[in-house]
């Protein structure tokens, strides 16, 4: 299961055949993991990872740090799940240390994400601050370098 | 004035071009070629080990080391080499790094050998064993390994090429062309034997982190080293180093492993050769050893997909292959074809674009294979086996 959802989070487009190529298994097994992992939602879903800067999209994202007012019951959950409905959500994390939640929003420019921030999300009850930090450049994202292909300078034959 | 072709020295006149060389040329210089033919990892060496390297610089660590190698990193080799072949030996005098797992084959029959000594070894084997051996004026003397025998080396045929002049065995498993592991059982015989006949065994266990254990060859298998039975330490000299593992190849930095006096004798011809091995690869080195068994390990199973994709590959398009337990090549058996292993090779490249090495690069117990390495991209294995499936089907 650790071999299988190591090739896919490197590349979720391997096919149910490749995949049992790799891992020696047949396709009927793979498939079944596979929709194991899914109904489990040990997998929550498959994407390309973008360099917007590269591919020419109009792309602001920001990183927003939010402080919480726990409930009593539940704590911070009801809140979190609430704000991590937002279509403008990309990611949505309880965090340990000076703030609640690290939320990850992303608009086509400045003023979508502000608008979001002043607008949806600091006027929540139980929100009681945010502190919004926009993201300049993209040196790596999910596990992937941007601006780098790795080229094979290695011999064509070697012993 | 004499030609300059009769300056060169006899023995290194005589010495034959590397098969490997002579396919290189003619691979060279073609941009359409998928390349099966490397001898070592697809990976970049780990970061956190570059990145260690950086750092020595950074420091001004641009010195020469100790002779041996860096006090520190011999510990960390002693510490490694426990864990990995169950046998200590002492960082203060039992272990030299040298400059590559190469550097310390060449160090070790000089060391050993007197001119007309015999060093008995198995083939297919590495393309350096040969002249390694006739440049330190040994003789090799080989055993003819078979793929019907799963290329195990058999205690028997060593015993009958074992001479009063036969001074060293030398063992190399898992095995470059073939992947071959070879069974305990077998291996305990050698040993026996090299008591028996008093001879000093050298064993290259470069390739040892890269076994491919059960059924799906997935999970780590269980290397077992000569050096670990009883009354073997004091007669091996363990052969390791950082190339293939830690997909160090451009480091060059390996190491051997032997009782005081055999160290000493090969420390004394690298002190005037080579000095030391770089400073800035010994550091990383360190790095390697502490903290570069997760990355070890994904890489291992990287190449056990990819040994899994080209054996079914093989299978699917009739060529037989050995499966190989370790190292991370193929050595399919092309004698159904009729085609000797270096014309299969020229062909395969000249009509598909796909090099591979012929068998006969490996010694005469290669003829009638070629190596196919899968440290390779995927999707590139996946393009070859293609381009191979359309060629052996045209051979009929």
């Amino acid at each position: 299961m650790d071999a299988l959802l190591e090739l896919l989070q490197n590349d979720a487009r391997l096919s149910t055949s490749q995949l049992a190529e790799r891992l020696g298994r047949t396709e009927a097994e793979v498939a079944a993991m596979i929709a194991d992992l899914q109904a489990k939602g040990a997998i929550l879903g498959y994407h390309a990872v973008v360099d917007p800067e590269r591919a020419g999209q109009r792309h602001v994202s920001a990183l927003i740090e939010v402080k919480l007012t726990p409930e009593r019951d539940g704590g911070f959950d009801r809140l979190a799940q609430r704000i991590a409905r937002f279509d403008q959500v990309t990611s949505c994390y309880l965090m340990s240390g000076g703030y609640d939640l690290a939320v990850l929003v992303e608009g086509e420019d400045l003023r979508e994400v502000a608008r979001f921030v002043s607008e949806k999300l600091s006027t929540l009850d139980g929100v009681l601050s945010t502190a919004t930090h926009f993201q300049l450049k993209v040196y790596k994202q999910s596990g992937f370098i941007a601006g780098e292909a790795h080229v094979d300078e290695r011999l064509a034959v070697s012993p | 004035m004499k030609p300059l072709q009769d300056r060169i020295a006899q023995h290194v006149r005589s010495l034959p071009r590397s098969g490997i060389r002579d396919f290189f040329e003619l691979v060279v210089g073609r941009d359409d070629v998928i390349s099966l033919g490397v001898g070592e990892p697809d990976f970049c060496s780990p970061w956190h080990i570059r990145e260690a390297a950086i750092f020595s610089l950074e420091k001004g660590q641009t010195s020469y080391t100790s002779n041996l190698g860096l006090l520190s990193l011999r510990q960390e080799i002693a510490k490694y080499v426990e864990g990995l072949f169950k046998v200590s030996y002492d960082p203060a005098s039992e272990i030299l790094v040298t400059v590559g797992v190469s550097e310390a084959l060449d160090l070790v029959f000089r060391a050993l050998l007197n001119p007309g000594e015999e060093v008995i070894y198995h083939e297919p084997c590495y393309v350096s064993y040969n002249p390694s051996i006739v440049l330190a004026y040994g003789k090799p003397v080989t055993i003819q390994t078979k793929v019907e025998d799963n290329f195990v080396l058999r205690a028997s045929d060593v015993e009958a090429a074992i001479t009063d002049k036969t001074r060293i065995i030398l063992l190399n498993f898992p095995t470059n062309p073939t992947g071959a592991v070879e069974p305990v059982e077998e291996l305990e015989k050698i040993a026996a034997l090299a008591i028996k006949h008093d001879l000093i065994v050298v064993t290259d266990e470069i390739y040892c982190e890269l076994l491919y254990g059960g059924s799906d060859g997935m999970s780590p298998g269980e290397h077992t080293s000569i050096a670990s039975f009883p009354g073997m330490r004091e007669r091996t000299v363990l052969l390791h180093g950082f190339s293939k593992a830690f997909a160090m190849t451009g480091f060059r930095l390996g190491y051997a492993c032997a009782p005081t006096v055999l160290t000493e004798a090969m420390m004394k011809i690298h002190q005037y050769s080579m000095l030391c091995a770089p400073m800035m690869s010994q550091q990383a080195a360190i790095e390697a050893l502490k903290n570069g068994a997760p990355e070890v390990e994904r890489m291992r199973r990287s190449y056990a997909q990819r040994r899994n994709l080209m054996l079914k590959r093989f299978a699917e398009m009739g060529l037989p292959c050995f499966s190989p337990g370790g190292a991370f090549y193929m050595f399919p058996d092309i004698r159904k074809y009729g085609l000797t292993s270096k014309e299969f090779a020229l062909r395969l490249l000249e009509e598909e674009s796909v090099a591979v090495v012929p068998g006969s690069a490996f010694g005469q117990a290669g003829e009638g294979s070629v190596r196919a390495c899968y440290a390779t991209a995927y999707e590139k294995i996946e393009i070859a086996m293609d381009r191979m499936a359309a060629f052996v089907k045209r051979l009929g």
